[in-house]
């Protein structure tokens, strides 16, 4: 597999905030990779570096054989890049959002004019052709940014939490979409907090913390690594119990009112503790991506 | 070209109803009261003295209106700069469009007072023909001007202050009103350095067809500011915007 994005000790400062601290990763061609991590983590900062918006401070950067420093008009024209925030025109209808952006690629009018039709059509946006931006739901935006995004037929889709606050149908619409470029070969970088969409889409991933990686790799391994096969959760643990996991040896984390318990075999652990303590509430599901972000990142809030 | 195109908006209506405005009631309205004016040694009709000062004016006000509230409202509000430096274009392309765009803007409002005032016959030939020119170079000074204090603003409110301070003054004295002899000699040599200034001999000569030695060091002034202005302005920019 090539790799389509490269960087060597990355390193990004503000004054005298860490903002990306000598990241090491490599994106390959044609897979979904995933930025997680906390508010603040250098996600979107990391991004802005590849889309060579923002000056990398230290450290190696190269997009598609490419440095960013040297030639970032040649890689801006090779990648789609769909923002955090929204920036859309306001003072534009949906369709000429599409084909003013097209102009800054130097794309002839007609072609521009065929592939923003195209593009409304596959993000469902093409009775809003009309409509001025203040006038669309917050799904729609991020469809139409995403669309925008697409306008150049870049090899490298960049989404900056693409479906943060929407619906879950138009959540699904994105997925599905997402899903249907890396299908044509597409390669896409997601930043999400939802971690149900990380393990859904993403081929690999890393989860940053304060300008760090914490861990890199497809999401199912990571979860088997980390965390085991389940979880099983016990509210209001008496001490005993406490005591008998930390005899056992089983991989715990206490919240609060509850103890998680991490393990590959939920049936038997469960029936073990079921029938040695009287627990007033417990439950065993399969462990997912959040567990491991949990666990890996702390449950206390960022500032 | 593709670049300030694109930030065609659809508003220019006031910048030129002003000067107009100003056309007849100062020049129908004074123009009784006052008659004649002595211009470079010769008697004019105060009219005919007022009117390259209002398409100056509308030159500065177009440009500056535009290169001021204009680009930081698509700068800070609607993130469009944001927007374009995620294309190939780069931060410079972007601060040259709205530049280009602005200059675009003192044109075509001041061809329309330009228009006003050929047909009420205060402006003559060939000299006239040179005015857009002029127009459009100047109105490049004032939009490079205007995109310094967009780069260096805090916040849309404190456009006020380079109002208020600079194009005030120089709308006041830039040559327009009333011809800077009868100002003291220390008030002629401030006029001077105001870009207004210039932008009203060029013009005023122009339509009166008498080029004097003092225009070309006019010209010279408006180049001279205008490449300033536009390194700083960009430079400035990038400050504000590349982190
Ligand atoms: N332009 C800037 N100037 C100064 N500090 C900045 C700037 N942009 C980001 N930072 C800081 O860099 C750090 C990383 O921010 P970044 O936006 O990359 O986080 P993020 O992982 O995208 O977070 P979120 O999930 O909230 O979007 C934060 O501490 C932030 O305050
Ligand atoms: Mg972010």
């Amino acid at each position: 597999m090539r790799a389509v994005i490269r960087a060597e000790r990355l390193r990004k400062t503000f004054d005298s905030l860490v903002a990306v601290d000598n990241i090491d990763f490599e994106v390959n061609e044609g897979e979904c990779f995933g930025f997680l991590g906390p508010n603040g983590a250098g996600k979107t900062t990391t991004m802005r570096m590849i889309c060579c918006t923002s000056p990398v401070t230290k450290g190696m950067l190269e997009v598609l054989g490419m440095n960013v420093t040297e030639n970032p008009r040649e890689i801006k024209a090779l990648i789609g890049v769909a923002p955090q925030e929204n920036n859309l025109d306001p003072d534009f209808s949906v369709l000429k959002n599409l084909t003013t952006y097209a102009r800054y690629f130097d794309m002839p009018r007609q072609i521009a004019q065929d592939r923003a039709k195209g593009l409304l059509d596959f993000m469902h946006l093409k009775e809003k052709a009309d409509v001025l931006i203040p006038d669309l739901s917050g799904g729609m935006k991020r469809r139409l940014i995403i669309a925008r995004a697409l306008m150049n037929e870049p090899r490298i889709l960049i989404l900056d939490e693409p479906t943060t606050g929407l619906d879950p149908q138009a959540r699904h619409v994105i997925w599905d979409k997402i899903r249907e470029l890396k299908s044509k070969g597409v390669t896409v970088l997601i930043t999400t907090h939802y971690m149900d969409e990380a393990e859904q889409l993403c081929d690999r991933l890393v989860i940053m913390e304060r300008g760090k990686i914490l861990v890199e790799g497809d999401p199912k391994r990571l979860i088997d690594e980390i965390i085991g096969m389940g979880v099983i959760e016990i509210a209001n643990p008496s001490k005993e119990l406490e005591l008998y996991l930390e005899v056992r040896g089983l991989a715990s984390e206490r919240v609060n009112d509850r103890v998680y318990i991490y393990t590959h075999d939920v049936d038997t652990v469960n029936r073990d503790i079921m029938s040695n303590f009287s627990i007033t509430f417990s439950a065993m599901r399969k462990a997912t991506l959040e567990d491991v972000f949990l666990k890996l990142t702390g449950r206390g809030l960022r500032d | 070209m593709d670049v300030f195109l694109t930030t065609w908006k659809t508003n220019f209506l006031p910048p030129f109803l002003e000067p107009l405005l100003y056309l007849v009631a100062m020049g129908l309205g004074f123009g009784v009261l006052i008659g004649q004016v002595v211009y470079e040694g010769q008697f004019i009709d105060y009219i005919k003295f007022l009117a390259p000062g209002l398409i100056a004016i509308s030159i500065m006000n177009s440009a500056f209106f535009e290169c001021t509230y204009g680009s930081y409202v698509r700068m800070h509000y609607q993130k469009t700069f944001d927007a374009i430096i995620a294309t190939p274009l780069s931060i410079e392309d972007v601060i040259t469009g709205e530049i280009l765009w602005g200059a675009t803007k003192s044109l075509i409002n001041s061809l329309i007072v330009l228009a006003v005032v050929i047909v009420a016959g205060l402006a003559s030939f060939p000299g006239l023909i040179v005015i857009p020119f002029i127009a459009f170079l100047t109105g490049l000074m004032f939009a490079s001007l205007a995109m310094i204090f967009t780069a260096i603003i805090p916040n849309i409110d404190s456009f006020n202050y380079p109002f208020f301070l600079l194009i005030t003054p120089m709308f006041l004295f830039g040559g327009t009103f009333f011809p800077l002899s009868v100002l003291p000699s220390w008030g002629q040599t401030t006029a001077l350095l105001l870009p207004l200034t210039h932008t009203t001999n060029l013009i005023r000569d122009l339509s009166f067809n008498m080029l004097l030695p003092v225009d070309l060091i006019g010209l010279l002034y408006v180049a001279l500011l205008t490449v300033i202005t536009f390194f700083v302005s960009v430079h400035l920019m990038k400050k504000r915007l590349i982190k």
